[in-house]
């Protein structure tokens, strides 16, 4: 099968999304690679897929948070339906929450113990420990093989994904979304 | 048995998540400030991609918040709940949008013809941008600046899709219109954007080029 530029452009967003079927998917990269045009314009809407879903470009404004809760400490009362509970049930709800809190907190403290390579980091997902992931020297992510999101320049290694957990690698929110979603 | 990591655990929010959502329904109205959390910044995300303004936006977020609040009994398990979020505000934001723009024309880019092909203006030549870039103020501004360029319905897709990393299925049922619209809309956001930034990003980037304050690196 050979493909054109046009026919490049067209499928490069679903080539990104691993959407394509095989046949396509390897007539689009040998034609990639002997293509300069076609060549950049992959890497940049890499770059631009890449950048923009990095968590920091979700920027709030100073204060938006705490606004936020003020508003619902405003408005929720207003919203909720008389209490069913009486007030030895409020107590104890009061205690569950305090423990419930508590122990998010501690969770949450236990999993902030490796720091990320990634503001983007997803800790905390269903990835099978023992599963071969790719990791590139200068990366922060670890990626299923062939996913398109792996830079081909950088140097590649094959390790397990509780090692490259341990080393502050974190899971690639494309190709890993199956674990993410199930966790 | 493989050993286990700690990191690599199921994450407490998501494991906690329908149990938050069934003692918020029980009367238990605090722990609604725990459910929302994770999900502050990508409802403001929402609504200000649709918005375009910072108060309008805010606004928007805090009562697409408190309807998801208010409507909380609807939520059908089946869904996650930050779809159901994001759907809520997404609705939040268009209808504020309706009645401010309600006697003015859409801007020409919301009326460009989705189904014809878009054709590259740019080939300079992209190398691996390292994240850490987005340390800096004036990249995120230059990012955000190019992303306001884009037309509406562009612009919705890219930030549902590439920005909160929802799937094709959720950002289509986020906005109400087909995958097959969210993969043509989300091909030509992505080639627009990377026209609008491949001379800065490709050209004076790679060359290392400093950024002198007050001018455009391109």
């Amino acid at each position: 099968m050979v493909v054109s530029c046009e026919e490049v452009w067209r499928e490069v967003s679903n080539y990104l999304e691993g959407e394509l079927e095989p046949g396509l998917r390897g007539a689009m990269e040998e034609h990639i690679r002997g293509c300069k045009r076609c060549t950049a314009v992959l890497e940049g809407t890499r770059n631009v897929v890449e950048l923009y879903g990095d968590e920091r470009m979700l920027e709030v404004p100073l204060g938006f948070s705490q606004r936020l809760h003020e508003r619902l400490d405003e408005n929720m009362p207003a919203y909720m339906p008389p209490s069913r509970r009486s007030l030895l049930g409020w107590m104890v709800a009061a205690a569950a929450a305090v423990l419930v809190v508590g122990s998010l907190e501690v969770i949450r403290s236990v999993s902030r113990g490796s720091e990320m390579r990634s503001e983007q980091a997803q800790i905390g997902t269903g990835v099978p420990p023992d599963m071969l992931v790719i990791v590139s020297e200068d990366g922060k992510l670890f990626h299923v093989a062939g996913c398109t999101f792996i830079h081909e320049k950088a140097k590649l290694q094959t390790i397990s994904a509780a090692e490259a957990s341990r080393l502050g690698y974190s899971p690639c929110v494309r190709c890993m979304k199956k674990y993410l979603a199930d966790a | 048995m493989p050993e286990r990591v700690i990191s690599l655990e199921r994450p407490a929010e998501q494991f906690n998540e329908a149990m938050l959502i069934r003692r918020v329904r029980d009367g238990e109205h605090e722990f609604f400030y725990e459910l929302i959390r994770p999900y502050e910044r990508r409802v403001y995300a929402a609504a200000f991609a649709i918005l375009r303004n910072e108060a309008d936006a805010e606004d928007a977020a805090q009562e697409a918040v408190l309807k998801a609040f208010k409507h909380i009994r609807q939520f059908r398990a089946e869904a996650r709940f930050s779809t159901w979020l994001i759907q809520i505000t997404v609705n939040e934001a268009r209808m504020r949008r309706r009645k401010a723009h309600a006697s003015i024309m859409e801007p020409i880019a919301d009326r460009q013809d989705e189904e014809g092909n878009y054709t590259p203006r740019d080939f300079a030549d992209w190398r691996e941008i390292p994240s850490e870039t987005l340390e800096r103020n004036e990249v995120r501004e230059m990012l955000a600046e190019a992303l306001a360029e884009l037309g509406q319905i562009y612009r919705e897709v890219f930030v549902l899709r590439d920005m909160q990393h929802l799937s094709i299925e959720e950002t289509a049922k986020a906005l109400g219109i087909s995958s097959a619209s969210v993969k043509t809309r989300l091909l030509r956001a992505r080639l627009m954007l990377r026209d609008l930034l491949a001379p800065g990003l490709g050209g004076a980037w790679n060359s290392r080029l400093s950024f002198e304050k007050g001018t455009k690196p391109w």
